[in-house]
């Protein structure tokens, strides 16, 4: 979807972005009373493309699982739509896109987003297509910050919220770790300043190097001695060497060398930027009950026993604030060993709770 | 916090346990309610069905809460001896504690809580004091272990048991006013109220409280 130079994106930067796009994907058939959509928010390194095959990849969408015929989210029955963020580099205006200023990539010229930014590029979004409200917001991680943004900066327009793994501030540690990611590409000589587009090269080592580092904060100590243990890679003993001997090392060589081939560096830049600033309850003086205060939304709020990156005490913060809002709001914390990334993984007892809290509201909402 | 205890009587026309239905008796129409350890929301359902309550739960069983959601009631997997302080005063109406208070580790801490939070509490729990719990310890020197206290000694959730008499004890230290106490019987049924507070504990199966803070 394109909006001209008489349609900006009012950026939290102060700055107002136009012309500007954003790129998406829809499932399912939006009904006559248009009040089943569905809007899925994706995380940190996620796109549009939820349910159908990445056409960057050619691997199945990132969150199948959980979107689909018959799935929690029933694209036989919810019109289910799915944008890439602001910032991004899945379509979507973000740092590689071209300046109509100076014909050339914006790299670090691009305004600094915010969540509430990605939101209200969703919103606009979501106005051109004609649909007022939405039946439930849901998202993991850095989705689920944008869960909690729609319902605060939107709530007549959210009927129903669900994140998961999520967080209403990102703490110290998370900024640290992105910071040691952000550093690692502007290292890279190849990064030049930002402007490697311009001057041919990609600062692939700094991106991979971040992604490795960010990956390990993905799982859990338990994953990783499950998967990897101390296991040698394609060897039997250690060959006094700085070799990937172990399979752990060839496993994060691996994601970050794939991961390079389909994300941007400036773009990886911004978006951990976004997920720093976010504090919802400092945009309400400090208090994160006031960002819900008389909000009639239904929350349903999880996270994984496992997550240390965004852990439960994070979604219990959300909770608290929730309950002193008077909001309506269920929370249950899904035994898993596999860390963070459990959101995007199979996790029955997360579709089980995902599926009651959903068909529950959809009866309540009239939804057939 | 799962109601584990007692498997108390169901009213034989439409299923409901009889002190689901002797706390909805208590409970104003259109009033906010936190059932405290409200396992498979049995209790919310009713309420909600029968008094269009604002209804929210706490459960520590994930099997429980997960119910709750598919029900549609808000529920939020938690402990009572834990989460309750997190609650702001006057948050609701009601506060209930069904079954559930012999399994905390600080009844006294709970029930303060409960009185903090609600404007009314309302708990119920078995009576320790029944004649059958008594027979058991004077006569066979055991643990009683009995229909409605199916659990051995070493590996009962219930690990703060009391009788009808000692729950008074207890409302009267921690400042609450009883606004209705009634004593279910084997059966179920209520007993009658001009009978003294001993026979009450003898032959009470269950008491059930409305509480009011002073």
């Amino acid at each position: 979807m394109r909006f001209g130079a008489d349609e900006p994106l009012m950026m939290d930067a102060g700055i107002a972005l136009a012309p500007w796009q954003i790129a998406y994907q829809t499932y399912g058939t939006l009904n006559a009373d248009r009040s089943n959509a569905v809007l899925i928010c994706h995380a940190l390194t996620g796109d549009q493309h939820v349910a159908n095959d990445n056409p960057v990849t050619g691997k199945p969408g990132w969150w199948r699982t959980m979107v689909g015929p018959g799935r929690p989210v029933d694209t036989n029955r919810f019109f289910v739509i799915c944008a890439n963020v602001i910032g991004g580099c899945m379509g979507t205006t973000g740092p590689a896109s071209t300046d109509p200023a100076t014909g050339q990539p914006y790299a670090l010229n691009f305004p600094v987003v915010t969540i509430r930014d990605m939101v209200r590029a969703q919103a606009a979004l979501l106005d051109k297509l004609g649909i007022e409200t939405l039946f439930c917001v849901i998202g993991g991680s850095m989705g689920g910050m944008q869960v909690l943004q729609w319902a605060a900066s939107y709530p007549q327009r959210v009927f129903a919220a669900l994140p998961i793994a999520a967080a209403a501030r990102h703490s110290a540690q998370n900024i640290a770790f992105h910071e040691v990611g952000r550093q690692a590409v502007m290292a890279d000589p190849d990064w030049r300043g930002g402007r490697y587009l311009l001057e041919g090269t990609r600062p692939s080592k700094g991106l991979a190097v971040a992604r490795m580092g960010a990956h390990i904060t993905y799982l859990s100590e338990m994953a990783l001695h499950r998967k990897f243990g101390r296991n040698f890679q394609d060897r039997s003993a250690p060959t006094f060497s700085f070799d990937a001997d172990f399979q752990i090392e060839s496993y994060l060589r691996y994601q970050g060398i794939s991961f390079v081939e389909r994300f941007d560096a400036n773009s990886y830049l911004y978006v951990t930027r976004a997920m720093d600033y976010f504090d919802l309850a400092a945009e309400h003086g400090g208090s994160l009950a006031k960002a819900f205060k008389g909000s009639a939304t239904r929350f349903c709020v999880i996270s994984f026993t496992s997550d240390w990156l965004f852990p439960t005490s994070d979604s219990r913060a959300i909770v608290h604030a929730l309950n002193a809002a008077a909001a309506s709001v269920a929370f249950v914390e899904v035994e898993s060993d596999k860390g963070h990334d459990a959101f995007l993984l199979d996790e029955p007892e997360m579709f089980a709770a995902a599926c009651g809290f959903i068909d529950a509201a959809a009866r309540v909402r009239g939804i057939a | 916090m799962a109601s584990s205890l007692a498997i108390p009587a169901t009213d034989t026309l439409t299923g409901h346990r009889l002190d689901f239905l002797l706390v909805a008796d208590m409970v104003e129409p259109g009033s906010r309610v936190l059932d405290v350890g409200c396992g498979d929301g049995a209790l919310l359902s009713l309420l909600r069905e029968r008094k269009d309550v604002d209804g929210r739960g706490i459960e520590l069983s994930r099997e429980g809460v997960n119910a709750c959601l598919a029900k549609g009631l808000p529920v939020i997997q938690g402990d009572a001896d834990t989460d309750l302080a997190d609650y702001p005063d006057d948050a609701f109406d009601y506060v209930i504690l069904s079954q559930t208070i012999q399994a905390t580790r600080q009844p006294r801490v709970v029930l303060e809580h409960l009185l903090r939070i609600g404007r009314r509490a309302i708990v119920s729990f078995p009576n320790f004091g029944h004649w059958r719990v008594r027979v058991d310890l004077a006569l066979r020197g055991r643990m009683p272990v009995t229909e409605n206290l199916p659990y051995s000694w070493y590996d009962t959730p219930n690990i703060h048991f009391c009788t009808i008499r000692d729950f008074v004890e207890l409302c009267r230290e921690v400042g609450a006013h009883m606004e209705k106490a009634v004593a279910l019987n084997a059966g179920g049924k209520p007993m009658q109220v001009s009978l003294p507070w001993w026979v009450w504990n003898l032959l009470g199966d269950q008491g059930v409280f409305l509480l009011k803070r002073k």
